[in-house]
């Protein structure tokens, strides 16, 4: 008797139950990649610079009313780059006064004083810079999982790459477009008074004062779809922003049928501005705008105490309910840009998955006949090792929550073409041992034991080089890396396990052998 | 019991002059159509840029694709049939608008036609400048990294002679697998790569069984009376239905996912399929014949050198 049968044949069965647990059930346990079932995988750069130019802007504004509160003159205060502020006193007496209220901006250090000439300039310190660039990443990314999460999207995955990238895989996403949109978007909603002591021609001609801008709305024709822009002067400085902002709804626009608008409703302290705002302005046009878009400027009749406001456009059912949600979720700190996408429509992944499967079943026959026919009853043990070792492949791709991938199911061909070489480098080197005159079990014996080391070295070569496409490839790369590896895995496995076993029980039980079936 | 070859003793060292003349020749070719074309042809994941899959209802005419798309500033587009003659592919270069700018104009230009029908975006992939350049050196790793795994593993399992072989079959197998990507004018993407590299631990290792049976021989009794070409030959003849059967295996699942694989994953099968037969022709007639070469030159002038020193 071969040693250790029991044991051995417990061990196999122990890996075709533990396999079979994993994979059971099969739905579920085999993790599909976007490639397969269809969704969206966005790789977004957030500009976190933005947001440090706008944290130096904010504090520059904060800087000049410091100033001036202790009444310091200021002839000139601007933002230089990302990271600096230029000052020019009115007079350079006040520039003993002026180094006190800069002392409180201990995130700024100060360079270049020139005190002849009352100016100096304010850096932001490194440590400053990157906490506001991290910032910027980590609350844009939970804006987008914030508005992920009210679109819908079953197992989504939001994960921050780098220092300063956000990957995104929605799988089974039907409207590509849309869903784009609604994580692009910066949504930062604004209130800007019209300027509407310049004229518009002598604005868009370039001449208008520091303060104001021109900013345009869009107008789309019903009938001929074609778009209008119209343009706005209105003053920089915003007067609220959606940050005050605790609710945003869909209803219907009262005013132009089939359209809809966005109702929405502000914070206690949003309120409170709104109403001095509104108050203070009776008879002048409030911009509301959107990502620098106009999207209307109404008149202010009177004082609006409520804190309430409609966002009206032509907005269909869709546009306005998304609207809504990037609304709600906030404004992203930082505007982000798609460094790469890779969109799978559902019925392409359900074709690359038929494909794929054929091209499987087909190796696996074509491999199947050709080891049965060339090797008979060999050939068989070898085609029942090749199952077991696709049962194991698939198992550990389920153990390990490996995604199973297009270039995964190729690789899984392939692998059935070259996992079987196990077998064929044993059964070959079997026959080899057979012909010099050894009796059937010296031949496998010995077969078995000289094959090793060829085997070791054909697949060492092919695994080494899997494990580099594991570590250094994209996900497309990676998915063929991985079944490889774990492909030649188990086919070391079932030959030196589960063909030697087979082998055993066929020929090493009994008394006597005559011939091998090889 | 069948078997492909019964006691093969074939001469295949004596031919391999001529198989220098073949493998110089197919080398020729693949590198004068790798230069004629001007390199070869990278996919989006190297230059960026944007693929777009549409199938439409009807089998489309490319003209009425083209003119359409020429209204919407986005470059020089490329159009072609994927497969399915309803199914095409749009490339289009990099430009200074966003990806989702760009699936928008392209729908919306395809959905003025009328004439084009319905259709259905079922793919789109859109590469940026930054991740094109990231790819690209990720491409460059994973050479490295190929190149430098297959020289530890050389260093370990071979001799100076047998390496340098070893290594000149790979680069004999890299170069033919790129020519023929440039001759059948496929694209070269990171898939392709992958294939390539698997390739080359393919190729490697039939290499190292033959060049094992000959050290096995040798080990064993020096035979006497056979050169060490024919000892060669030998080691080729003993490993050769075993090299063979594992290669028609493998080259069985490569010709299979060519054929039914599907069209997205056709450069890669390719690749494969090309690598397989150049890999396993490689192993004797590149790395075995310059070995026996190699030797017989250096036994020649060790002899030279004897005899000189006999005279004096």
């Amino acid at each position: 008797m071969p040693r250790h049968l029991r044991l051995r044949i417990g061990l196999v069965l122990a890996v075709i139950a533990v396999s079979v647990w994993y994979l059971y059930p099969l739905k579920s346990s085999i993790n599909l990649g976007l490639d397969l079932q269809g969704g969206i995988h966005l790789m977004l750069g957030v500009e976190a610079d933005r947001h440090v130019a706008s944290q130096t802007d904010r504090a520059a504004e904060d800087l000049k009313s410091a100033l001036e509160r202790k009444g310091i003159a200021v002839k000139r205060i601007a933002r230089e780059g990302n990271t600096a502020i230029k000052v020019e006193l009115a007079s350079p007496q006040s520039w003993n006064d002026s180094r006190t209220v800069v002392a409180e901006f201990s995130s700024f250090d100060r360079r270049d004083d020139d005190q002849a000439a009352g100016t100096f300039r304010l850096v932001m310190n490194d440590r400053r810079v990157s906490q506001l660039r991290d910032d910027a990443i980590r609350q844009g990314l939970e804006t987008i999982r914030n508005r992920i999460d009210q679109f819908g999207v079953s197992e989504p995955t939001i994960t921050r790459q780098g220092a300063d990238q956000i990957l995104i895989q929605l799988p089974g996403i039907q409207d590509a477009a849309r869903a784009k949109a609604l994580i692009g978007k910066t949504a930062l909603l604004e209130f800007k008074l019209l300027d509407e002591r310049t004229p518009i021609d002598q604005a868009l001609a370039g001449h208008l004062p520091e303060t104001s801008e021109v900013l345009f709305g869009r107008e789309v024709d019903k009938q001929t779809k074609a778009e209008r822009k119209i343009p706005y002067v209105v003053q920089r400085r915003a007067l609220l922003t959606g940050a005050e902002l605790t609710r945003a709804e869909v209803s219907a626009d009262p005013n132009s049928m089939g359209n809809w608008q966005v109702a929405i409703e502000f914070t206690s302290t949003g309120t409170r501005i709104f109403g001095e705002v509104t108050e203070q302005n009776v008879g002048r046009r409030l911009a509301i705008i959107l990502d620098g878009t106009v999207y209307s400027a109404p008149r202010i009749n009177e004082r609006i105490p409520g804190g309430r406001a409609v966002i009206t456009g032509q907005f269909t059912v869709d546009d306005a309910r998304d609207l809504a949600i990037v609304l709600r979720a906030g404004a992203l700190p930082a505007p982000v840009v798609i460094l790469e996408e890779r969109t799978v429509g559902p019925s392409l992944g359900s074709d690359s998955i038929r494909q794929g499967l054929i091209a499987i079943a087909g190796s696996a026959i074509v491999v199947f006949v050709f080891m049965l026919v060339y090797y008979r009853l060999s050939g068989l043990v070898a085609d029942i090792a090749l199952g077991l070792n696709l049962l194991i492949l698939f198992a550990c791709m389920a153990a390990i929550r490996a995604t199973l991938t297009l270039p995964g199911l190729a690789g899984i061909a392939l692998t059935i073409g070259m996992a079987v070489d196990t077998n064929i480098l044993i059964f070959e080197r079997i026959r080899e041992e057979m012909r010099v005159g050894k009796t059937p079990r010296a031949a496998i014996e010995a077969g078995f034991r000289r094959a090793l080391r060829t085997i070791v070295d054909t697949h060492l070569t092919v695994m080494g080089t899997a494990v580099i496409l594991l570590s250094f490839g994209t996900s497309s790369v990676k998915g063929f890396g991985v079944s490889l590896f774990i492909g030649l895995g188990a086919s070391l496995f079932t030959a030196y396990f589960f063909t030697r076993l087979l082998f055993d029980l066929l020929y090493m039980g009994r008394r006597k052998v005559d011939a091998i079936s090889i | 019991m069948i078997e492909l070859f019964k006691n093969p003793n074939y001469d295949f060292i004596g031919k391999r002059k001529w198989a220098y003349i073949v493998s110089i020749a197919i080398t020729l070719i693949s590198l004068v159509s790798l230069v004629a074309k001007g390199g070869l042809r990278y996919d989006i994941d190297f230059t960026g840029g944007t693929l777009i899959q549409v199938r439409f209802e009807q089998p489309p005419q490319v003209a009425k694709i083209r003119t359409s798309l020429g209204t919407i500033q986005l470059g020089e587009s490329i159009i072609q049939q994927f497969g399915d003659p309803r199914e095409y592919i749009i490339r289009l270069p990099l430009v200074a608008v966003g990806s989702e700018e760009i699936s928008r104009r392209v729908q919306g230009a395809l959905g003025a036609d009328a004439s084009l029908g319905k259709f259905e975006i079922r793919r789109v992939e859109f590469v940026g400048p930054q991740v094109g350049r990231e790819l690209q050196l990720q491409a460059v790793y994973l050479v490295l990294g190929g190149l430098i795994w297959i020289a530890i593993y050389l260093a370990f399992r071979f001799d100076l002679r047998g390496g340098v072989a070893a290594v000149i079959a790979v680069l004999h197998d890299v170069i033919v697998c790129l020519g023929a990507l440039s001759l059948f004018n496929r694209e070269f993407s990171l898939p392709v790569l992958a294939a390539l590299l698997t390739i080359i631990g393919y190729s490697v290792n039939d290499t190292i069984v033959a060049y094992d049976r000959l050290r096995e021989n040798r080990g064993k009794s020096m035979p006497k009376g056979r050169t060490f070409a024919q000892q060669m030959n030998d080691a080729v003849n003993q490993t050769l239905s075993r090299t063979i059967l594992t290669s028609l295996t493998t080259f069985f699942s490569a010709a299979v996912l060519l054929f039914l694989g599907g069209k997205t994953l056709e450069d890669f099968a390719f690749v494969l399929f090309v690598g397989v037969i150049t890999g396993t022709y490689s192993t004797t007639y590149v790395a075995a014949a310059l070995v026996v070469d190699w030797t017989s030159h250096v036994e020649g002038r060790l002899r030279r050198g004897k005899k000189a020193v006999a005279k004096a």
